[in-house]
């Protein structure tokens, strides 16, 4: 017969992590922190290498016999191919800066996600293979060969880092980790090795443009269903126009906005907005996404499906872009894509015209992010606003990774919330702005079978809006991101129940008093205003018109 | 009563033992940032466990004393709660602490029962603190009433981890529904109209309209 523990000793058994060094622990695939495996039909799709069915969680990933020499060749092409890389590999001094900067080893305690050791991943097999310390020395110079458990670590961590640069802030070096990441990926990539959850919505904008796959009649149905909305609540019918010739603006909005709430409402409220400037502006089926799951792939591949936007501009005949509340589509449009498919010199320096501020910033890529332009709008006291119908609202604000650290938006948002909210608080400084913390789910990983990933990897967010909660009594996290408004509301219910999750601009739309409007006594989720009180009759209907709105809804997106 | 009056006496040798146990659960190269970095907005876990320890403690030893202040009330989420200080283990107030730490161990990768030993980490600590005072008989039996209430809180825990286990497919479960509904959605109608497509041309063909 067995012996049966003391509880004493029950209690001591084994939950000491194991002790031996970060390189002799090999990796294990734990449920929910992981996602699927890319679908060979969305390799096929896009002519990536090695299409065929395989799960991660298989002893065999059905590679090809030389994969560690395609592996190998890829690195060494990029270390020629970008400079940057290079330097990456060679000069971090392990100083541990870094190390305790990661949202993901705040919230998970594993060490291999110190960016200092995530980045490490990578550099161990640099150094065995393309310095000569390395070569000779091994292991005593921080050198490993390139093996199968390698490679599934790789997969394993470099899938749990969202590329928010939140490290690369405070490296003395200024080594970016969301770099080399992108590095890792793309070598992985060449194995076929990458998600469903990235794979899938690449295959999808590059065969209709967007991520869900929607095609025009689905697009331009879903905006017919928010036009229905908004013209119950508002009195006024906006009619849109769609792949017009000649408009002076073409707008471009992250797909998500399009089909799930809480993001419609912000696409509800660009649409009040325009309507009310008058703006001549056009949406485009088929320039319909400014996200690019790309980008998580390879750089090729999301310069391929950058593409379309200049591509769309140029074929209507615009002057400029604006482009609607996202993240990591800003990531893209300003950083990259002038260098990638521009530059486009068929365009002009974005102008608005109803203020006549020119976007220096713009100048180059020409396209502005709405925030920058409502902004715009508020300071030179061009809309007409009612604070008081957000009155209900205790509101704070999440910078998204991309437009905080990777362009600088900080204050457009700020400015354009307090102007259309009168109760507005700030998270603590070291969450904030340049030193946000990420939302968890970003770069491709708000699949849902990592679940318990996301979960930590938002704990110090969700901590951050606890506290002003706690403080303030806070009920709205707003933000100027797509992903932001699918990846929070989990979040929040999961760490911080009771807190909401809006678009910036639905909070303008609101707020918005608007030509020929009739007396609002709902807001855009078709909650009654305060002030206003519902009778039972009237909340019967507004449930009822929900409920009929999200089959529509759903049976339109498809 | 004596063991209480230690208990409170040693208070904070014995919690730094708990802390440091309940660290140990984790990496070494991690233990060290939970325990060094005191902002808790940069430290949530570390900050979250040492508070919680520290509240479950008063908690147990306020249990026993029928002389206690009424406990302040709670505050979360701006909102009053645990009103009247129930005290008892099931109370409120003891899940909203061992809430607190399980919540964020529920998504680190424990099994369950690590993800709760750390309750049960606070006996090691008081035997190990007292271990010179633990002779005594009257302490003894003491202890053995203490530990009980210990092993409620473990219980306790069992549920709480449940609770957020569930939560954690409730959210997934969710996420999927959308998902599969369009899909689904999406498969019916290209069904729909390759099968419109398929009877319109058979119609065409009928009516000679194309060649074939
Ligand atoms: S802060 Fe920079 S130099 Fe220091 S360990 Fe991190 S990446 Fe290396
Ligand atoms: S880029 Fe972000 S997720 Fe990636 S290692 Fe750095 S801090 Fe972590």
């Amino acid at each position: 017969m067995s012996k049966t523990p003391k509880a004493d000793e029950l209690s001591k058994i084994d939950y000491m992590p194991p002790k031996s060094g970060w390189m002799d622990t090999p990796v294990e695939f734990k449920q929910g922190f992981w996602c699927y495996g890319s679908k060979a039909k969305s390799l096929e799709t896009v002519g990536f290498p090695n299409p065929r069915q395989w799960s991660p969680a298989d002893e065999d990933w059905k590679l090809p016999e030389n994969w560690q020499e395609i592996v190998l060749k890829g690195f060494k092409e990029r270390l020629d191919k970008y400079r940057s890389f290079k330097v990456f590999m060679d000069i971090c001094v392990r100083c541990g800066a870094c190390a305790d900067k990661c949202h993901f080893f705040i919230g998970s305690g594993d060490p291999k996600n110190m960016p200092v050791l995530r980045a490490e991943l990578l550099r161990s097999v640099y150094r065995g293979n393309f310095t000569k310390a390395g070569k000779i020395l091994g292991k005593l110079a921080g050198a490993r060969e390139l093996t199968y458990p390698v490679l599934k670590e790789w997969w394993y961590y470099f899938f749990q880092c969202t590329e928010c640069r939140r490290c690369s802030v405070f490296c003395p070096y200024g080594i970016d980790t969301a770099e080399i990441t992108m590095m890792a990926r793309e070598l992985l990539n060449l194995l076929g090795l990458n998600t469903d959850w990235i794979s899938g919505p690449a295959a999808n904008c590059y065969m209709k443009g967007n991520h869900l796959g929607l095609e025009p009649h689905a697009i331009t149905g879903n905006i017919e269903y928010m036009l229905d909305d908004i013209e119950s609540i508002t009195g006024i019918r906006i009619k849109p126009t769609f792949n017009r010739k000649g408009a002076e603006i073409l707008f471009v909005v992250p797909s998500g906005d399009l089909f799930a709430d809480p993001g419609t409402y912000t696409t509800m409220g660009e649409l009040m907005l325009f309507h009310e400037l008058g703006l001549d502006y056009t949406w485009s089926t088929y320039a319909s996404e400014g996200g690019n799951f790309g980008f998580f792939t390879s750089n090729e591949m999301a310069k391929r499906l950058n593409s379309k936007i200049y591509a769309e501009a140029k074929r209507l005949g615009v002057k400029w872009i604006i482009g609607g509340e996202c993240g990591h589509m800003w990531r893209v449009l300003h950083q990259y894509m002038d260098t990638w498919n521009g530059p486009a010199d068929f365009l002009e320096a974005p102008k608005s015209p109803i203020t006549g501020t020119v976007f220096e910033n713009a100048k180059s890529t020409k396209m502005v992010h709405i925030a920058e332009f409502t902004a715009d709008l508020i300071r030179h006291g061009k809309l007409k606003l009612d604070p008081r119908r957000n009155d209900h609202l205790k509101v704070t604000f999440h910078d998204s990774c991309n437009t905080s650290r990777g362009m600088g938006i900080l204050e457009e948002p700020r400015y354009i919330i307090k102007n259309v909210c009168s109760h507005f608080y700030e998270m603590d400084e070291n969450t904030i702005r340049e030193k946000t913390f990420c939302c968890g789910s970003g770069s491709g990983l708000n699949a849902s079978e990592n679940i318990e990933l996301r979960m930590r990897g938002g704990l110090p967010r969700a901590n951050a809006v606890k506290d002003v909660v706690e403080k303030y009594g806070v009920n709205m996290l707003a933000n100027i991101c797509a992903i932001d408004r699918a990846a929070l509301p989990p979040l929040m219910d999961y760490w911080v129940p009771g807190v909401g999750v809006t678009g910036v601009h639905e909070l303008v739309a609101n707020a918005l008093v608007m030509k020929g409007e009739k007396e609002r006594t709902t807001n855009l989720r078709g909650e009654p205003l305060p002030g206003v009180v519902e009778t039972r009759e009237e909340r019967r209907k507004r449930e009822d018109r929900r409920k009929e709105v999200g089959r529509r809804r759903k049976r339109e997106e498809g | 009563m004596k063991l209480y009056n230690l208990l409170s006496e040693k208070k904070s040798a014995i919690l730094n033992r708990w802390y440091d146990a309940v660290l140990d659960t984790y990496p070494s190269d991690t233990s060290g940032f939970l325990k060094g970095q005191k902002n808790p907005f940069l430290n949530p876990v570390g900050s979250t466990i040492f508070q919680g320890i520290e509240n479950l403690f008063e908690e147990l030893l306020y249990e026993k004393n029928p002389h206690s202040p009424p406990h302040p009330p709670l505050t979360q989420g701006g909102q009053e709660r645990g009103k009247g200080g129930m005290g008892g283990l099931s109370g409120e107030r003891a899940s909203l602490f061992l809430d607190n730490i399980i919540r964020i161990r529920a998504v680190q990768e424990f099994t369950p029962s690590r993800s709760i030993v750390f309750i049960l980490l606070l006996k090691n600590a008081i035997r190990e603190e007292l271990k010179n005072e633990l002779v005594e008989r009257q302490l003894l039996e003491e202890l053995l009433f203490f530990e009980s209430k210990i092993d409620d809180m473990a219980l306790l825990s069992f549920d709480i981890y449940m609770k957020c286990r569930e939560k954690l497919y409730e959210l997934k479960v969710n996420e999927l529904r959308r998902l599969t509904f369009g899909r689904l959605q999406k498969a019916d109608r290209i069904d729909k109209q390759e099968n419109d497509l398929k009877s319109n041309n058979n119609e065409a063909l009928e009516r000679k309209e194309v060649n074939k």
